[in-house]
C-alpha cells in the first residue's frame, strides 16, 4: 500500500491536466455547436464508398447502381 | 436515417398546407411531389440540380417547424446584394487574412434542423472560390471564408437564397460579445465543478469505509489533504457566481437565495480546511462540492435557455433596407442615381424608393404617392395612403408607386429607433416579481444568523472552547441545500417539459407569475390572428373557382398586401394572359383577361366599368351587410363577384381565450390597427376590453395602468416591433415564435410553435410547479427546524448530519421529477397537423358556429 500516496499525489495531477484541457476545449469553441455535428455522421454522403454487392438498394432496382449520380 | 413521409395536403418542401386548386410539382427520388408555391418548387429545382436530393432523405419531419423562407420568395434585388461587394460595406463585417481571402459571418434565416446545415454547406462549398464554410446549428450562424477574386460576396449570398435560406453578413454588438463570455465562463465554472465533484466523491467513499473498518491516520489525513487541493478551485472559482450575488444583496439589504448558499458554502469550507490542517472535527468537501455543482447546473440551463432566443442579433438593423438610391442634381439640373450604403445617408439627401422597398430612412415625400405597408410598425393590416409632403417612416414598406423622399431623420432619432428606446425605459420600469424562494430565503436567513450568534454566545458562556466547533455546526447543519434546490430542480423539470409542448421559458420567473396571472393581454395582428390577408368569404353568380380565378389573375399584378390573397388561387395556365393593366391607387385594378375587361377593387371604382346602369343582375350590386373589406369584381355587363378580405384567425385563439375565461382571467386586446375588423374579431373572440389604434406608448400606457393595481398579474403575448415595449414592460410576456428577434430576446417566454392553446398548458403546469415548490420549501424547512436544535445542544453526529443533508435533496430532486411525467393537460387538437388529413387550406371557420 506504499503507492498509494504517490497514486493520490498522481491523481490531482490528472485532475488539473483535466481542467486544463476542458479550459482549452471552452476557449477552442469546440462546446459552440452541440447539435449539428451529432446528426452530420449519419448523413450517408458515401454512396460510392460502399461496395456495390453489400448497397441495399439492390434489391430494388437491380444493376443499376452505376448509372445513379451519387451525390 | 429513412424517406420521412409527408402528408399529400402538405406541401413537400416546407411542409405548409397546400391551397386550393393548385398544381405545383417537381419530381423528387421519382415521385411527383405536390408544392405550394412557385417559390418552394423553384427551390426544389436548385436542390435537385445540385444533386443534393439526399437533403429529403436526411431532414427531420417530425420535429421540423415549417421553413416558411421560400413561400413567396422574392429573388433578391441584385444590386442590393452587389452593394456588398464594395470595400466600403464589406470593411464593417469582413477580415483579410494574409494570403487575400476574405472571412465573414453570416446569420442564417431559416435553418429549422440539421439536414438544412448539410444542404446549406454542400451547396455553397461546390462554388469555386469558397474555401471554407461552417453553420453553427446553435446559433444559426456561419463562418465564411473565400476567395473574392474567383466569386463574389454577393454570388454566395444569391447561392442562399437559391435553396431557401436568408443570409446576411453580422457583426457581433457589444452586447452579444459579453453573452458569448459569459456563456464561456458558466461552461468553464460548470466544468470545474463537475470534474472537482467527481474526485471529491470519490475520495469521500474511501473515507467513509476508511472511518467504519479502520484507516491509518496518515492515510486519511492525506485523502483529507487531497480533497482539500481539489475542492479550492470549486470554491475560488466555480462558485464565484453566488458570493458576488451574495455581496451585492446584503448590500441593497434584500436577503436572497444566494446569502444562506454562500455563507453555507464557505462555512462549511472553512470549517473543513480548519479540520484538515489541525487533524480535528470533520470535514464537508464531498457536499460542498456536490451542492456547488447542482446549483451551477441549474443556473447553467436556465441561462442557455435565455440565451437561445437572442441568437439572430442586429435584428432591428435588418427591417432597415442596406442600400438606399439617392438622388443628386447636379448644376445642370441632370439628376443622378447611385446606390449608396443606407448608413451613410445624410438628412436632406433625396432618395427614391421603389414599389416593393423597404423605405430606408424616415423622411418627407417630395414627388409622388403611394401607399405604405406600416405593418411592421403599427399592427395596422391594411396599407396607408402617403401623398405629397407626407411623412414615412423608416422600415415600412412602399407598396405601389415610386416615391422621392427627403431624408429628415437618421439612425438615432428615427421612429424605429425610438421604439427601441421606449422599450429600454419600458424595461426598466417593469415590475419586479417576488419569486417565492427569495422571500422564504429572506426569513430563513434572518431566523439562522439569529439562531447562530444565540448559540454562539450561549456556548462562549457555557464553554468557550466548544463554541467555534458547535456554531458551524450549526451553520452547516442548517445548510439550506435542500431548500435552496427545492425550486430551481421544480423550475428546470417543468421547463423542460414546456419546451417539449411547445413553450420556451427564459426567464425564472415566468411560471411562478403564470399560477397567478389574473390578466391576459393579447395583441392582434400576428397573434391572435395570423397576420396576413386571406379571402374569408365569396359571393358570386359563377362558380366560386371562376371568380377567384379571375380575380387571382388580374391581382398577380399588383404589389399590394391584397393581391397576397388571392395568389393561392393562380393557375399555372393563366398567368401570362392577362393584358392593358391599369393600377388606381387605392382604388383598384383593371386589366383584360380572356378579351373581356374586368375591374376588381373598391366598389365605388369597379362599379363605374358598368356601362349599363343595371344590368341583370344575380347577385346584390350592394355591397353584403356584413362588416369587414369587401371587394367588388365586375366586367362590363355584370356584378361578378363579392370578396371579404381579413385577416385570418389563428385557429385555437377562440378554444385559447375562452379556456382563459374558464378560469376566471380577465382577457385584453391591444391593437394599432383602426379598422372595423377589430370590433369583428372581439366580438367573435367575445373579448369585452378592446383598445384599439393603439401606438407603442399607449400600449405600454395601458399596461402600466393595469399593473397600477397590485392585485393585477399581467401576462403580454404579442410578436410584432411595435409590441416590443409592451412586451419589456409587462410582469410576464410571451412573445410567438413567428416574432421578430428582437421582440423573442425580450420577452420572458417564446411560443416556439406558435400554437397558443400552448398557454393552458403552461398555466396548468404552472400552478402544479408551485404546489411541489411549496411541499419542496415546507420538506426543507422541517428538515432544517428539527437539525437546528439537535446542533445547537452540539447532539448530533456528523455522519447523520451528511446523511439527512442528502436525504432531504434526494427527496425535494425526486418531488420534482414528478413534473416531467406530466401529460399535454389540453385536448385541443389543431386542425393544420399533418396527422389529419381533413385540413382545409381556405379558412371558413371564421364563419362556422363556435
Amino acid at each position: 500500500m506504499e503507492i498509494l500516496p504517490y497514486l493520490l499525489g498522481l491523481s490531482v495531477l490528472f485532475f488539473f491536466g483535466a481542467i486544463a484541457f476542458f479550459f482549452w476545449n471552452v476557449n477552442n469553441g469546440q462546446y459552440d455547436d452541440l447539435e449539428s455535428p451529432a446528426h452530420k455522421i449519419l448523413f450517408d454522403d458515401d454512396d460510392d464508398m460502399i461496395p456495390d454487392d453489400a448497397k441495399l438498394v439492390k434489391k430494388i432496382v437491380p444493376n443499376n447502381q452505376k448509372d445513379e449520380p451519387s451525390s | 436515417m429513412s424517406p420521412a413521409k409527408v402528408a399529400d395536403n402538405l406541401c413537400y418542401h416546407c411542409l405548409l398546407a397546400i391551397p386550393q386548386h393548385c398544381d405545383y410539382q417537381v419530381t423528387i427520388e421519382g415521385i411527383d411531389r405536390a408544392m405550394c408555391c412557385p417559390g418552394c418548387a423553384a427551390v426544389a429545382e436548385t436542390i435537385l440540380s445540385s444533386g443534393l436530393d439526399n437533403y429529403y432523405k436526411h431532414r427531420d419531419i417530425d420535429n421540423q417547424t415549417a421553413n416558411s423562407l421560400s413561400r413567396d420568395n422574392k429573388p433578391l434585388i441584385p444590386e442590393e446584394l452587389s452593394l456588398f461587394n464594395s470595400e466600403k460595406v464589406q470593411q464593417a463585417f469582413v477580415t483579410i487574412s494574409q494570403d487575400g481571402t476574405k472571412e465573414a459571418t453570416l446569420v442564417i434565416e431559416g435553418i429549422t434542423c440539421a439536414a438544412c446545415i448539410w444542404l446549406l454547406e454542400h451547396h455553397l462549398l461546390k462554388l469555386t472560390g469558397v474555401i471554407h464554410f461552417n453553420v453553427n446549428m446553435t446559433n444559426h450562424r456561419a463562418q465564411l471564408r473565400w476567395n473574392e477574386n474567383q466569386i463574389p460576396l454577393s454570388k454566395i449570398l444569391a447561392a442562399i437564397s437559391e435553396i431557401g435560406y436568408l443570409g446576411h453578413p453580422y457583426r457581433p454588438d457589444l452586447e452579444e460579445q459579453l453573452l458569448a463570455k459569459e456563456h464561456k465562463k458558466a461552461m468553464r465554472r460548470l466544468g470545474i465543478a463537475g470534474v472537482g465533484m467527481m474526485q471529491v466523491l470519490t475520495l469521500a467513499v474511501a473515507l467513509y469505509f476508511g472511518a467504519s473498518s479502520g484507516m491509518e491516520d496518515q492515510t486519511r489525513t492525506w485523502l483529507r489533504w487531497i480533497s482539500l487541493i481539489v475542492c479550492t478551485p470549486i470554491i475560488f472559482y466555480a462558485a464565484v457566481p453566488f458570493f458576488v450575488a451574495a455581496i451585492r444583496d446584503i448590500k441593497t439589504r434584500h436577503l436572497s437565495m444566494d446569502v444562506p448558499v454562500s455563507i453555507a458554502i464557505c462555512g462549511a469550507y472553512v470549517a473543513s480546511t480548519w479540520a484538515t490542517i489541525f487533524q480535528n472535527g470533520e470535514i464537508y468537501f464531498d457536499s460542498v462540492s456536490m451542492f456547488t455543482f447542482f446549483l451551477l447546473f441549474g443556473r447553467y440551463l436556465e441561462m442557455q435557455a435565455r440565451h437561445r432566443t437572442g441568437r439572430a442579433g442586429n435584428a432591428l438593423q435588418n427591417l432597415l433596407p442596406q442600400a438606399a438610391t439617392k438622388l443628386t442634381t447636379d448644376e445642370d439640373g441632370i439628376i443622378t442615381e447611385s446606390l449608396i450604403p443606407a448608413a451613410d445617408l445624410a438628412v436632406a439627401d433625396i432618395i427614391l424608393v421603389k414599389p416593393g422597398q423597404a423605405v430606408p430612412a424616415d423622411g418627407v415625400i417630395t414627388q409622388g404617392h403611394s401607399s405604405i405597408d406600416e405593418s411592421a410598425l403599427t399592427g395596422e393590416y391594411l396599407p396607408k395612403r402617403r401623398n405629397l409632403n407626407d411623412n414615412v417612416i423608416g422600415g415600412t414598406l412602399n407598396v405601389e408607386n415610386p416615391i422621392q423622399i427627403r431624408v429628415t431623420e437618421i439612425g438615432a432619432q428615427t421612429q424605429l429607433s425610438a421604439i427601441v428606446r421606449l422599450l429600454e425605459r419600458a424595461s426598466e420600469e417593469k415590475p419586479s416579481v417576488a419569486k417565492i424562494a427569495d422571500k422564504v430565503a429572506n426569513y430563513f436567513v434572518s431566523f439562522v444568523l439569529a439562531a447562530a450568534v444565540i448559540v454562539s454566545l450561549s456556548w462562549l458562556y457555557v464553554d468557550p472552547e466548544q463554541a467555534f466547533w458547535i456554531t458551524l455546526s450549526v451553520l452547516v447543519v442548517t445548510c439550506p441545500c435542500a431548500l435552496s434546490l427545492a425550486t430551481p430542480t421544480a423550475l428546470t423539470t417543468a421547463t423542460g417539459t414546456l419546451r417539449q409542448q411547445g413553450l420556451l421559458i427564459t426567464r425564472g420567473h415566468v411560471l411562478e407569475s403564470l399560477a397567478v396571472a389574473t390578466d391576459f393581454v393579447f395583441d392582434k395582428t400576428g397573434t391572435l390572428t395570423q397576420g396576413n390577408l386571406s379571402i374569408e368569404q365569396v359571393r358570386t353568380s359563377f362558380t366560386r373557382q371562376r371568380a377567384l380565378t379571375i380575380a387571382a389573375a388580374l391581382e398577380e399584378h399588383s404589389e399590394h398586401p391584397i393581391a397576397k390573397a388571392f395568389k393561392p388561387y393562380l393557375s399555372a395556365q393563366n398567368t401570362l394572359q392577362t393584358k392593358d393593366i391599369t393600377v388606381t391607387l387605392g382604388q383598384g385594378i383593371e386589366g383584360c383577361f380572356e378579351g373581356v375587361i374586368y375591374r376588381l377593387g373598391k366598389a365605388d371604382y369597379a362599379e363605374q366599368l358598368l356601362t349599363q346602369p343595371y344590368p341583370t343582375q344575380s347577385i346584390d350590386i350592394s355591397m353584403p351587410k356584413e362588416a369587414g373589406h369587401w371587394l367588388l369584381l365586375c366586367d362590363e355587363h355584370q356584378v361578378i363577384a363579392w370578396f371579404l378580405i381579413a385577416d385570418t384567425l389563428r385557429e385555437d385563439s377562440l378554444f385559447c381565450i375562452n379556456a382563459l375565461k374558464q378560469k376566471n382571467i380577465t382577457v385584453h386586446m391591444l391593437t394599432g390597427d383602426s379598422s372595423s375588423n377589430v370590433a369583428e374579431i372581439a366580438q367573435y373572440l367575445g373579448i369585452e376590453n378592446v383598445c384599439q389604434s393603439a401606438s407603442p406608448e399607449d400600449k405600454v400606457k395601458y399596461i402600466q395602468a393595469l399593473q397600477q393595481d397590485t392585485n393585477k398579474k399581467v401576462v403580454m403575448v404579442g410578436d410584432g416591433i411595435n409590441d416590443l415595449p409592451v412586451l419589456a414592460g409587462a410582469q410576464t410576456s410571451i412573445a410567438m415564435g413567428s416574432a421578430s428577434d428582437l421582440a423573442k430576446t425580450h420577452a420572458d417566454a417564446v411560443l416556439t410553435n406558435g400554437e397558443l392553446c400552448v398557454i393552458i398548458q403552461g398555466l396548468a403546469l404552472a400552478k402544479k410547479t408551485k404546489t411541489i415548490i411549496k411541499q419542496n420549501i415546507g420538506w426543507a424547512i422541517c428538515y432544517n427546524f428539527t437539525a437546528l436544535p439537535l446542533a445547537a445542544f452540539g447532539l448530533i453526529a456528523p455522519y447523520a448530519a451528511a446523511i439527512g443533508m442528502s436525504l432531504s435533496s434526494l427527496i425535494v430532486v425526486t418531488n420534482a421529477l414528478r413534473l416531467a411525467k406530466q401529460k399535454p393537460l389540453v385536448s385541443y387538437q389543431p386542425k393544420n397537423k399533418a396527422a389529419t388529413p381533413s385540413a382545409t387550406p381556405d379558412n371558413s371557420y371564421l364563419h362556422d358556429s363556435a
